[in-house]
């Protein structure tokens, strides 16, 4: 494949980064500071969507931005893999700063201007992760961004807040330092390289099994953002952030960072081959399939919303970690797309808890009874994003899924396709009672009085993003391609 | 001028100026400030120039008083030590700004005192790097700590008793590479660093070499605050003004770690310290890893930025000592790689260190809360020196990391990797806490607000300027540790890697 040079990809991540600068700037003026996020998030967009067409004709970018380390420079790549990962997350950001602005208004919050300086912080970060050339890079970004997001779940400053932050820092800066930063060394040791590549940098290095088997398990948990058990915990400790945070970064952009680059370590410092061989796909399946079993268990038990889409979330990610560990081109591919179509369910489902809890002030499933018929747009969405996160046609969940379930036929591992479907059921099992209790249950008395939907910038976002979850099952032809290039070019 | 003498004027700045801030000071303190910083803004550009000069001439010798060596000295410029010029003259230059201000709040008065001790300390360091004979390498040593013992012993409190300290353990540490410089004389009869690498191969007696050997490092393990020879130093630095800790801080240990690969690759060779004697290379590993996680662990124990910051000056050393001693390609780059970057996140901590006492008078955990609010620049900077310390990238602290981690791999000490790494964790959590702290503000308070603060006078605009001069430098250094190691470093190497 042939890369062009070009600032383009360097010019993706930083409009956000240098775009946190006016936005400090204009801290006292919330109209001014609101319409920089927008302008910012939609120059974001462009940008990235002015690489699509060259990405889908088999073309690339390329920039350097310094050598420092012999054979690993920090370097921002356009490839196929990058760019379906970009164009999730900066359309999804575009929508989450509308709602941003809804939401952080009507509940009125303190500290709003540091909120969306870090917001695009972060979402720089998520982008250069996207685009990042070599391992080096990516765990510069994948740092960054674990910092940035450190105000946003901390936002309220309060007791719960300082405790759930630390846990995240825990988490996060510690498995990175303490697990991927050595894996990352010894496969410099060993390949000489860190180059994303496909088919692999230590294919040749003459390793022996048990090292690799050593350096994989250190990536799979060293990117705790992808919530592996047992280094899943700060994510449902992180909820206490604001919703919005909880969408994008905790939905969307940190989580599937994680996934994201456990997906390159996979495709392109191991390879698909390398891994068979020495028979590791299976050290990969085990670990997402408890992963996903036991986080839908758990989230059957949980009240409290937020809790409960975490836990969901964590289970989801693991399809995508499960989908490339099958090691089958279905089922990469559909691991891929997983990130897409779950993101936008994901997301929508967020957006409505954070409407819900704006429109009525609620947090626990157990005192939403009789919400739906007061807010039924909200209500309606949320069923969409739960139909399509559970995979049901005609839902985007649904091609991921069966993407999945083909990899799982094919790689002749029917054990997983069994895990699927269970898991598949239990999605339902936590997700339907909601919608029910939405519609179906009596309010208690006075309970709802004078409740109706959330201000229109969180509406219309929500609104959205359910019908793009609808809407990407008849046209997933983007992503579908994307996926598929990255997978086998 | 020439450019083969240049490096001379570069230590006579500070060292003429001294004489004059002694003076002049004496009847002003108008004439402190520009006297200093203009010696030092000399030195900075001349040592600029005297490091581009020597990565394109490489060696240059000047003879001090035209006395030929081997028995006049010889001040030697290679690409290494004019590195090593640089960052002291730069380090040097930067921390003066924020001495400046502490010195005038904490020693009026006594100013001109100080910045005579303080300018002739730099001299000896700049000294120290240059020399090419042994034993004019422990005149300059003494000058140095007699300095730092005379600067530490005018901080407050239990300074005096701190500095007393450090004159003992000093003092031990100068007899020790004395007596290793006598034993040498005996052996080869030469005190030329050069001479002695010469003759010292063709020396009969591996014992009595062996000895000297063992009191030179010793010596110096004693003056870096090498595990577990370090003692004195959190006390020494701890109690001293900050004046003069913002600047000794980032240099003295750092230097010695230089002094120690000079005396083994200028007078000693890798093949004496690491084919001869393999015990004593396992031996320096194992003590350097234990002391990164004791040292960490100490600064854990902490309730005072200061404090805190002086163990984990211990904890570096151990880093730059290790990477020596794996005697590979990639933990020597390291090394000398950390030395650059150490100084300037150390110097880093302690400019923001220095401010934040300046505006709030304490540098106990307890009174930090709220401090992102009241000071954001400062803990911004404050900030980017702490992830340079855990090794976040592009920070700079991340690279010299890289290549020791690196080089502990290639030679197989597990335990200095897993000292490394631990020690990054540990650093995680040391700052965070603090970051924390200082983030929050009192959380007792009502959601989301922060208690209301006491407006304070604020530090003077270079006293922050430089602060941010050097964080800005620690993300610079970051990105072109590319173009340092290959175009600076690999050139500085030690013949042998």
């Amino acid at each position: 494949m042939i890369y062009q040079s070009s600032i383009w990809p360097l010019m993706a991540v930083l409009v956000s980064l240098c775009g946190a600068i006016p936005i400090l700037a204009s801290s006292r003026k919330p109209n001014l500071r609101e319409s920089w996020t927008l302008l910012i998030a939609a120059a974001k967009v462009i940008i990235v969507a002015s690489l699509l067409p060259t990405v889908l004709n088999g073309g690339g970018f390329v920039f350097t931005i310094a050598e420092v380390i012999p054979n690993v420079p920090i370097q921002l790549r356009v490839d196929a893999m990058g760019m379906f990962f970009a164009l999730v997350a900066s359309i999804l950001w575009f929508f989450t700063s509308v709602y941003s602005i809804g939401y952080m208004r009507a509940l009125d919050e303190h500290d709003q201007t540091r909120y969306f300086a870090s917001f695009a912080v972060a979402i720089s970060a998520t982008i250069g992760v996207a685009f990042s050339a070599n391992l080096l890079t990516l765990y510069l970004f994948y740092e960054v961004l674990s910092l940035s997001t450190y105000p946003l779940v901390t936002h309220h400053q309060d007791a719960e807040a300082k405790t759930s932050g630390r846990k995240y820092l825990t988490y996060i800066l510690g498995t990175s330092i303490g697990f991927a930063l050595p894996a990352m060394l010894l496969t410099y040791q060993l390949a000489g390289t860190l180059d994303f590549t496909q088919g692999g940098i230590l294919a040749g290095s003459g390793a022996s099994p048990a090292t690799l088997g050593l350096i994989l398990v250190l990536f799979l948990f060293g990117f705790a953002k992808a919530g592996l058990m047992p280094f899943h915990g700060w994510l449902p400790a992180a909820m206490v952030a604001p919703t919005p945070v909880s969408s994008f970064l905790h939905g969307v952009a940190v989580v599937k960072v994680g996934v994201f680059s456990i997906l390159r370590v996979i495709f392109h410092i191991f390879g698909p081959d390398l891994l068979l061989d020495v028979h590791l796909g299976a050290v990969i399946t085990t670990l997402a399939s408890i992963t996903i079993l036991v986080a839908s268990l758990i989230a059957l038990t949980q009240d409290n919303l937020k809790r409960r889409l975490a836990y969901s979330t964590i289970g989801q990610l693991s399809y995508m970690i499960l989908g490339a560990g099958m090691l089958s081109a279905a089922g990469m591919t559909g691991g891929l797309l997983h990130i897409a179509m779950h993101a936008f369910g994901k997301i929508t489902l967020f957006f409505c808890a954070g409407a819900i809890f704006v429109a009525s002030g609620k947090k626990y499933i157990s005192q939403m009874d009789g919400l739906g018929k007061r807010m039924p747009i909200t209500y309606l969405a949320f069923f969409f994003g739960s139909l399509s996160i559970i995979g049901m046609p005609p839902f985007g969940g649904f091609i991921s899924k069966w993407s999945l379930a083909t990899g799982a036929v094919e790689s002749g591992q029917l054990i997983l396709l069994l895990v699927l479907l269970v898991s598949s059921m239990l999605n339902a099992l936590y997700f339907f009672p909601i919608v029910y209790r939405g519609f179906f249950l009596p309010a208690a008395e006075g309970e709802l009085e004078g409740v109706k939907e959330a201000p229109l910038f969180c509406l219309i976002p929500l609104s959205i993003t359910a019908f793009c979850s609808l809407g990407l099952f008849f046209w997933p032809t983007i992503f579908l391609q994307l996926a598929k290039m990255a997978v086998s070019p | 001028m020439t450019t083969s003498n240049l490096h001379m004027y570069v230590m006579a700045a500070p060292l003429i100026c001294a004489l004059f801030v002694n003076l002049l000071g004496r009847r002003s303190r108008r004439y402190i400030a520009p006297l200093t910083l203009g010696a030092l803004l000399f030195s900075s550009v001349t040592a600029c120039s005297v490091l581009t000069n020597a990565l394109q001439n490489g060696r240059l010798s000047y003879t001090v008083g035209n006395w030929t060596p081997p028995y006049g000295i010889e001040l030697i410029i290679d690409p290494l030590s004019a590195l090593m010029l640089l960052l002291i003259s730069v380090v040097a230059l930067l921390a003066t700004c924020a001495a400046l201000p502490s010195v005038q709040r904490e020693q009026a008065g006594k100013e001109h005192l100080f910045f005579t001790l303080y300018l002739i300390l730099i001299a000896g360091l700049m000294g120290l790097v240059m020399t090419g004979d042994a034993f004019n390498l422990y005149v300059l040593l003494e000058i140095t700590s007699i300095t730092t013992y005379g600067l530490i012993a005018m901080g407050k409190g239990r300074a005096v008793l701190s500095s007393f300290n450090y004159i003992i353990m000093g003092s031990i540490g100068a007899c020790f590479y004395l007596l290793g410089v006598g034993y040498i004389y005996i052996l080869t009869g030469t005190l030329n660093m050069a001479d002695i690498a010469t003759r010292l191969p063709l020396v009969q007696g591996d014992a009595a070499v062996a000895t000297a050997f063992a009191f030179l490092i010793v010596g110096l393990f004693i003056k870096m605050a090498f595990f577990p020879l370090h003692g004195w130093l959190p006390h020494a630095y701890g109690d001293a003004p900050m004046g003069a800790s913002v600047m000794i801080a980032p240099l003295m240990t750092k230097v010695t770690v230089y002094l120690m690969i000079r005396v083994m690759f200028s007078i000693f060779s890798p093949q004496y310290e690491f084919l001869l004697h393999p015990g004593i290379q396992n031996l320096v590993i194992w003590a350097a890893s234990i002391g990164i996680v004791c040292a960490s662990l100490q600064a854990l124990a902490q309730r005072d930025i200061k404090r805190m910051l002086t163990y984990i000056i211990i904890a570096e050393v151990g880093y730059m000592v290790g990477g020596i001693w794996l005697a590979n390609d990639q933990g020597m780059t390291g090394a000398i790689l950390h030395i650059v970057n150490d100084a300037l996140m150390t110097l880093c901590l302690f400019l923001a260190a220095a401010t934040i006492f300046y505006r709030i008078g304490s540098l106990h955990f307890d009174d930090l809360k709220g401090l992102y609010q009241r000071m954001p620049l400062t803990m911004a900077a404050f900030t980017v020196g702490a992830f340079s310390m855990i090794g976040v990238p592009p920070t700079a602290g991340f690279f010299s990391k890289w290549y020791l981690i690196l080089g502990g791999i290639e030679a197989g000490h597990w335990e200095y990797v897993a000292a490394l790494i631990f020690s990054s964790l540990i650093n995680a959590v040391l700052f965070f806490r603090l970051i924390e702290i200082a983030y929050f503000g009192d959380v007792d308070h009502a959601h989301g607000h922060a208690p209301t603060l006491q407006p304070a006078a604020p530090a003077p605009w270079y006293m922050q300027g430089s602060l941010l001069v050097t964080a800005a430098a620690l993300i610079i250094v970051g990105l072109g540790s590319g173009q340092l190691v290959q175009g600076v470093i690999k050139l500085a190497l030690p013949t042998g890697f």
